[in-house]
């Protein structure tokens, strides 16, 4: 099973943190500086794992940002780099070849996608296709609300409006 | 968008986040927005919660306390509309843990939204409660979970399987409860809802027994069946990874195979023709084909022996290992560490592969690869096995070298096939890492060196040679150090010559230069410095011809500033100008170390030093005290020493240890030629000799007592130091040490024996003559039984004032002790008065002391006024 993910820039800032285990506040701030200390200053040639804790830390780095997701011992390591490879052609499609500030500005979003395609730590999905549809479904469930509530808004303060004339 | 809020957007908050240059400015930003959402948060505002809790959720990814915003969480999950519920369940996931019990209040909201006609809020709750549940919530959302395992839409089923997975983890007592609908999801054609059933299926293997059987007997041919149709399937371009269909869904059937057939004859038959096809059709070009095959070789060597499928297997792992891709590599080492332990013969065939991986440039492939060829290790091929690693070592870098150097020195100590063999290789570890390299393993190589009398000459030139080379690693000099002054002596005649061996030539003064530079090298410390003092105090009766110059040498430490060198230094010099008689049996060789004793004491057979150390040594007919297991224990004691305060201190009593057991023997010459005198003294503590019934205080002893005359306080701690440490050093039953004290002082030592837990603690005259009289009163506290008070009352007997009386005591190291001032320092004459003064004593060891005794010594002429008296105290366990 996943323990948790780590999305972390070059520069060692933490872009999106998921526990799948429980790991308390103090805990977590830890593992985030060993595990940034420990994967950032990796050679580009190396392989993508890092044993740490008794558990593997399975990283890979696209562009400025590194994916990373920590498994037991016996997990297979190779399908988590699939996994993350998996989770990185989503974002790409729902995005539009996503970038850095994409993630930054819409960190909600990136939680959403990644809630589609893991639960418990396991893979819930693995079909692209089916993970974009449900996020946009979602996403217009959320639009549609919007929209209701607006033109609610509008019109009470018209009302309100008319009301004070 | 609503004219009457206030606050700015959430895209804005983190554009003004980012846009700051420093941590302070940061900081200022983030609190001003946290003080606007906790306001909103009094205001009970409802319109911005879900920004708000937003902000708070990019806030606390950035490290900041964010606690006051989870019940924002909760308030938006009872709300009604889809937005709010998905940012809230989303913010309970990341601001709370299980562990909160804040998380209890959900547990309706949740039980609500499972049920709700809206099948995307279903999947919100779903997947919070999949990703947080504690076993409480698992225990009472169980059965809606079960119930959402048939719901009509597969997005749902998949994420009530993962959810059920959670749950089970939690409370493996609901597992039955899931068997059937776990079964059922098998049959499905959704590939989210069929993965995530044999995910389901693997989990309730493991937690449940009961489980593994069900699944056993009905789905093993279903899933053969499913993955025969997926791994034949034509392409799908929904499921497509780089040319093979679902390689999520292969991995988990194999790894579902793999359980169901571990251990089943039966079921790991019907496997073997679908796992045949999968080792070998599979495209190993990509890394998802790579994935499959090393699943499969895991599966392959779980599951009930197949001859056939084995060697396929074992091939291609050794396919992976000469994989150009690290990861590759990186898989095939660890599959290979499972692998040795079902076929080592098949592993030992890539060897020499797996040794290249070792000499790789990256730690994780090195540390995998070492692991393995320490596993790979047997009698037949330590030799070149070692050879090899050694040679690494050359070039290893730094963070590596502890690493391979502890894995080398265990090899070399469980396979050695002959001593030499065993000095040649921890030789050169130590000439190459021996700054590496823990204290056990140099010790170690003191007793075999020791034991192997017929190679002491060979060690001793190789050590000189290497030792002549390079002083960079401390234990190989430490080492060196010990064998010149043991064997100085075979060093310079070539004694012992091996055919393999070159001659060379080491005159006696060679010999002492090198014991000069260890004890001025500034890079060496104080152990190396202490033991380089004792091999050059030994070479001084090795070599008649370089005696002067060693006392040059010895002479030059009396002024060093750390005491323990400095007070090495002052005692040998004193032995070398006085005891010309003595010296040559006081510096004999060291006897032999016992070996089976150390490795006995290695693990852990020999609870503590006290033990070892406490064995009576045997006198034997020629009044020779010979100390017969306690040196070796005290030699160990280094190892297990159960409180040293800094590691050069405990080294530093190492060496006194060694020196005392070489010298306890070696007192007894002098001890006929000398009449007894009152007054114990340093020497004799020094040499250990409290077991010797007939004692002799020498001149010498007497040099240095009244030297502490002249100048009081500070010598006599040094005095009290000695006789402190090798007495704690030295185990004297309490009978004989109470026979010597008689012997001694004439006047009487008194040895009280009394348990520990006894109820009274009977007052006791420690010490009376014609001059003075001492009393110790002994009291505990109720429920602290380690500590002992013990008020003691001088009285002056003699018609004189006694002026500046200064009362001192000194314990073993593991007791603790606190001296309170005296009531004063004048005593009157004649007994009108007394001084009292407290001590309190700690027994800082965990196991019971049952008796205890007080040794204690009176320092001072008689016929003057005692200005000092020192007592040491020393117990028995």
């Amino acid at each position: 099973m996943i323990h948790f993910v780590l999305l972390i820039s070059r520069q060692g800032k933490v872009r999106l943190t998921k526990w799948y285990s429980p790991y308390s506040q103090k805990e977590r701030t830890k593992v985030i500086r060993e595990l940034s200390g420990l994967i950032l200053t990796r050679g580009p040639k190396l392989c993508n794992f890092v044993e740490w804790r008794g558990l593997r830390v399975v990283y890979k780095r696209y562009a400025s940002l590194y994916f990373c997701m920590c498994i037991d011992e016996d997990d297979n390591e190779l399908e988590i780099l699939e996994i993350i490879h998996h989770y990185v052609e989503v974002l790409d499609r729902y995005f539009g070849s996503v970038c850095e500030l994409d993630l930054i500005y819409n960190f909600h979003k990136a939680y959403f996608i990644l809630d589609e395609l893991l639960i418990a730590g396991e893979l819930q999905e693995p079909s692209k296709r089916t993970v974009a549809r449900l996020v946009a479904a979602q996403d217009s469930l959320v639009e549609t609300a919007k929209e209701q509530t607006s033109s609610i808004t509008n019109i009470i303060a018209q009302v309100a409006n008319t009301a004070s004339l | 968008m609503n004219p009457f809020s206030s606050g700015t957007r959430l895209r804005d908050m983190i554009r003004a986040i980012r846009a700051c240059k420093t941590a302070a400015e940061e900081r200022a930003v983030v609190r001003k927005e946290c003080a606007a959402i906790r306001a909103a948060i009094n205001e009970n505002d409802q319109d911005y919660r879900h920004r708000n809790l937003a902000k708070l959720m990019f806030i606390h990814m950035l490290g900041y306390p964010t606690h006051f915003g989870q019940m924002e969480c909760l308030k938006l999950i009872a709300s009604t509309g889809f937005p709010e519920k998905r940012i809230g369940y989303l913010g309970l996931m990341l601001l709370l843990d299980e562990r909160q019990e804040v998380l209890m209040l959900v547990t309706n909201s949740l039980k609500q939204d499972l049920n709700h006609s809206n099948q995307y809020i279903v999947g919100l709750a779903l997947c919070a409660l999949g990703n947080i549940s504690s076993a409480e919530m698992a225990r009472d959302l169980a059965p809606d979970v079960e119930r959402l395992l048939q719901f009509r839409d597969p997005n749902i089923r998949k994420k009530a399987a993962l959810c059920s997975i959670r749950i089970i983890k939690k409370v493996p007592d609901l597992a039955e409860n899931f068997m059937h609908p776990a079964s059922s999801l098998l049959k499905e054609k959704h590939h989210g809802v069929l993965i995530t059933g044999v995910q389901l299926c693997t989990d309730l293997c493991k937690v449940s027994s009961e489980a593994l059987e069900y699944f056993r007997e009905n789905c093993i041919e279903g899933l053969v069946k499913t993955l025969r149709d997926i791994a034949n399937s034509p392409y799908s371009p929904e499921y497509d990874i780089a040319g093979i269909t679902d390689p999520f869904l292969h991995i988990r059937l194999l790894k579902l195979l793999r359980i169901l057939g571990q251990g089943d004859a039966g079921a790991s038959d019907c496997m073997t023709d679908i796992l045949a096809q999968v080792a070998s059709r599979t495209e190993s070009n990509k890394n998802a084909g790579n994935a499959i095959l090393y699943e499969c070789v895991e599966t392959i060597m779980s599951i009930e022996d197949n001859g056939g499928l084995r060697v396929l297997a074992i091939n291609i792992l050794g396919r992976f290992l000469s994989n150009r891709d690290n990861n590759i590599r990186y898989v095939g080492l660890n599959m290979l560490m499972k692998a040795i332990m079902v076929d080592a013969k098949a592993v030992q065939r890539h060897r020499a592969t797996i040794l290249e991986c070792v000499k790789d440039s990256d730690a994780s492939i090195q540390k995998r690869a070492l692991e393995l060829v320490y596993l790979l290790v047997n009698e037949s091929n330590v030799k070149p096995l070692t050879k090899e690693l050694i040679e690494y070592l050359e070039v290893s870098n730094q963070e590596f070298k502890g690493d391979i150097t502890a894995k080398i020195c265990s090899l070399v100590e469980k396979f050695s096939p002959a001593k030499i063999w065993y000095i040649d290789q921890m030789l050169k570890v130590l000439s190459e890492a021996g700054n590496f390299v823990k204290d056990e393993v140099w010790h170690a190589l003191i007793i075999v060196i020791s034991n192997a009398s017929d190679l002491h000459g060979y060690t001793v030139r190789a050590l000189y040679r290497v030792f002549q080379a390079s002083t960079e690693q401390e234990s190989l000099v430490r080492v060196a150090v010990w064998c010149v002054g043991e064997y100085g002596d075979m060093l310079v005649n070539n004694v012992g010559m091996l055919d393999i061996e070159e001659p060379i030539t080491v005159t006696e003064s060679d010999a002492v230069d090198a014991m000069e530079v260890a004890i001025k090298c500034q890079r060496l410390g104080l152990t190396t410095k202490a033991m380089a003092l004792i091999a050059l105090f030994k070479l001084s009766s090795r070599f008649p011809s370089c005696s002067e110059r060693i006392k040059d040498i010895i002479v030059q430490n009396k002024r060093s500033l750390v005491l323990e060198l400095q007070q090495r230094s002052i005692e040998f010099s004193c032995i070398l100008q006085k005891h010309h008689n003595i010296r040559s049996a006081l510096v004999e060789r060291m006897p032999i170390l016992d070996e089976a004793t150390f490795t006995g004491r290695k693990a852990g057979s020999l609870p503590t030093a006290v033990s070892a150390s406490s064995i009576i040594p045997c006198n034997l007919p020629n009044g020779i005290a010979k100390p017969a297991a306690a040196p070796i224990g005290d030699l160990l004691d280094l190892s297990s020493d159960d409180a040293p305060p800094a590691p050069v201190s405990s080294g530093g009593d190492f060496l006194q240890d060694l020196l005392g057991v070489d010298l306890s023997p070696a007192s007894a010459p002098s001890g006929t030629s000398q009449s007894p005198k009152t007054g114990t003294d340093v020497l004799l503590d020094l040499l250990s000799i409290g077991t010797l019934p007939p004692v002799q205080s020498s001149s010498s002893a007497i040099d240095i007592l009244s030297s502490s005359h002249d100048n009081k306080a500070p010598v006599a701690n040094l005095n009290g130091l000695a006789s402190h440490s090798s007495l704690s050093a030295n185990a004297t039953s309490p009978a004989s040490s109470a026979g010597m004290m008689d012997l001694l002082n004439g006047t009487g030592a008194i040895t009280q024996k009394h348990e520990e837990n006894g109820p009274a603690y009977p007052s006791l005259v420690a010490y009376e003559s014609s001059t003075l009289r001492m009393t110790f009163n002994f009291s505990k506290q109720p429920g602290n039984p380690q500590t002992t008070f013990i008020q003691a009352t001088f009285t002056n007997l003699s018609p004189n004032v006694y002026n500046g009386f200064l009362f001192q005591a000194a314990v073993p190291k593991f007791l603790q002790l606190h001296l309170d001032p005296a009531s004063s320092n004048t005593l009157p004459a004649s007994g009108n008065g007394s001084i009292t003064q407290c001590l309190k004593v700690t027994n800082t060891q965990h196991g019971k002391i049952i008796r205890s005794s007080i040794d204690w010594k009176l320092v001072g002429d008689q016929s003057h006024y005692p200005s000092i008296i020192l007592v040491v105290f020393e117990y028995f366990g």
